[in-house]
């Protein structure tokens, strides 16, 4: 059947479109492996992120003893058997610490993946539509920023009352914002591309060219966004927990240990020292590796894109 | 300019309004009745009865939503359910605690990220500037709330330097009392904030160093802190000014828990507070004015860019 030169159908102009994206997104991938273990910071957050994700995978079993037994005597100083000391009830705070390790990064890694969905749709929607649908969420999203963090996670939890999945869901509504950001103006400059125009040209829907064609291009910002926000959400969940409004206070969190040991800064330093080195030791691990990442993947964050 | 500051007051206007809506409706959202909790062991159901109709809890909520805001305007967010006392007085007795630390938070934050973002950015890739750059991450990385125990532990409870919790009024008790209950808790959330800025510092000034108009002031022999004060620091301020604007509400989160960690009765402990006694009138009021301070906060560093940087018009 003779054709038109030039002229090919929709499928196969589909998927040749698609073959090609997925070509440049490979060797971009390996492009980015080269990069990252290029990255000195990266490499060294990747190391002590893995060793932590190990602690909080196997912690009941590496610990010492069980979190909750308090056999061992109040306010024991550090030594051998105790390395870290014993707290206010008599129980190993290593083991406390070990075990609480999965308990901070299911909270970070959910809030964190919370807000990226809800953030990431929201910034999609807002800059693919434009107009009133542009207006109607980033007004939502100016009122959420309106409020500092740590005010708008206390507020949630004074509604939904407290506990791990209202703290997910608080400080996920927090941090999505950033994400809205983020991927709002990424979609406005995508928007205008040649492969969205193309991918129109070739019959292609708002939604597959959103879903096809313009997310998996701002993948690099959201991955970055991503890393940072779980740092975050482990910070902000310490920080609920310290004030009694964050998870049950009978699972064994580094939170819940601050909060603990404040009473006790005169006799027993140690129950106050130690957990909030673990926090810091997480999140500065997901902060060098954030930050080697948005290197090897070359992009700019919201603060340093305002 | 007059145009641009103009849109951005009403747009502020709505964002106020905004959030006190928000919060009006999430508050209304809170399980458990404050009429129990006020009455405590003395519930009947008469009283109860009484005491809803006594505070306008037994009308239809878009009566009681007209009723709040347009007391709101006119600068009555009413009572606190607990003490009795009017919000707007709780809220007088607590502002001037979290507004000191706040600013001297802020001085504090200042003092430390400018020289070292600064020495970090002159002394590229130096031992310093390695240095500077790890106590940013550091910084960042850690609660706030914990530095101010670990600055307990060191200042108070070890060296006996500085009181460990507490606060003292300036006009009553004098300026060292005042001073010496303010500084570790200033410098818990400074601290998390210098890390912050230090790091646009340093970047501003490395982008601005590299600029034609730098090396024609050096080509000009003026003398390298000439340089440096007058020209390139000038203007690699001006993101920092953005950066420490967004970034306010960062300082104004780590107030409010470090006024726990320090008992200090500000704004943040008494929202605290009032959230586990229920207190509705309180809970509303404070976060309406943490909101308002903040978006106010932003339009001023909004407009203080303009008038920073010539180049930027807002059309």
């Amino acid at each position: 059947m003779a054709r038109e030169p030039g002229v090919v159908p929709a499928q196969v102009a589909h998927d040749r479109l698609a073959a090609l994206a997925e070509q440049r997104r490979v060797a971009a991938g390996s492009r980015f492996w080269r990069r990252l273990r290029a990255e000195r910071k990266a490499m060294l957050g990747l190391l002590l992120v893995g060793v932590l994700a190990l602690l909080a995978v196997f912690g009941p079993a590496i610990a010492p003893y069980h979190p909750d037994a308090d056999d061992f005597g109040l306010f024991q100083p550090p030594s051998l058997s105790h390395p870290m000391g014993t707290d206010s009830f008599g129980r190993d705070l290593l083991s406390r610490m070990i075990v609480g390790t999965r308990i901070s990064f299911t909270i970070g890694i959910l809030a964190a993946l919370s807000a990226m969905v809800t953030g990431v749709l929201l910034g999609l929607l807002a800059g693919f539509y434009g107009r009133w649908v542009d207006s109607l969420i980033m007004r939502f999203i100016d009122l959420l920023w309106a409020f500092p963090v740590i005010v708008l996670t206390v507020g949630m939890v004074a509604i939904f009352g407290a506990g791990a999945r209202n703290v997910v869901i608080a400080i996920a509504l927090a941090y999505l914002d950033d994400f809205a950001r983020v991927v709002r103006a990424e979609v406005l400059r995508l928007r205008e591309e040649d492969f969205t125009l193309a991918a129109r040209a070739v019959g292609a829907g708002n939604l597959r060219i959103m879903f096809r064609h313009i997310l998996p291009n701002t993948a690099a910002p959201i991955i970055v966004q991503t890393t940072f926000a779980v740092g975050l959400g482990i910070l902000a969940e310490s920080g609920l927990t310290f004030l009694g409004l964050g998870v049950d206070p009978s699972t064994p969190t580094w939170g819940l240990a601050l909060n603990e040991g404040r009473d006790f800064v005169r006799q027993a330093w140690w129950i106050s020292v130690f957990p909030g080195l673990a926090i810091m030791l997480t999140v500065l691990s997901l902060n060098l590796f954030g930050d080697g990442l948005r290197d090897a993947l070359d992009v700019r964050t919201v603060s340093e894109a305002e | 300019m007059t145009q641009y500051i103009v849109r951005r007051l009403i747009h502020s206007v709505f964002i106020v309004w905004g959030c006190a809506t928000l919060v009006f409706f999430m508050i209304r959202l809170i399980p458990g009745d404050p009429v129990l909790q006020m009455l405590g062991p003395e519930y009947t159901p008469e009283a109860a009865e009484a005491l809803r109709h006594k505070l306008g809890l037994d009308q239809p909520i878009y009566v009681q939503y007209l009723k709040w805001f347009s007391s709101v305007l006119r600068g009555d967010l009413g009572d606190s359910i607990a003490t009795g006392e009017t919000v707007v007085g709780a809220i007088k007795t607590g502002f001037p605690k979290t507004l000191s630390i706040t600013v001297l938070s802020f001085l504090i934050a200042l003092a430390i990220a400018l020289p070292a973002g600064i020495v970090a950015a002159l002394r590229r890739n130096s031992v310093i500037d390695y240095l500077v750059s790890i106590l940013a991450f550091a910084g960042v990385s850690m609660p706030g709330f914990w530095f101010g125990i670990i600055l307990i532990i060191l200042f108070a409870v070890q060296l006996r330097w500085l009181p460990a919790v507490g606060y003292a009024s300036l006009t009553q008790d004098g300026f060292w009392p005042w001073l010496s209950h303010l500084l570790l808790p200033s410098l818990a959330v400074g601290t998390g904030y210098a890390a912050i800025l230090m790091r646009f510092v340093r970047a501003g000034l490395l982008e601005v160093l590299g600029m034609d108009y730098v090396r024609t002031a050096r080509a000009k022999g003026l003398a390298e802190w000439t340089v440096i004060a007058r020209h390139a620091l000038r203007n690699a301020l001006i993101p920092v000014v953005t950066v420490a604007g967004i970034q306010l509400a960062l300082l104004l989160s780590g107030t409010v828990v470090i006024e726990t960690v320090f008992s200090i009765r500000g704004l943040g402990r008494i929202l605290v507070g009032a959230i586990f006694d229920k207190d509705y009138p309180i809970v509303q009021g404070v976060i309406l004015l943490i909101a308002v301070i903040f978006v106010m906060a932003n339009l001023i560093v909004d407009i203080i860019y303009t008038f920073l940087d010539p180049r930027i018009r807002y059309g």
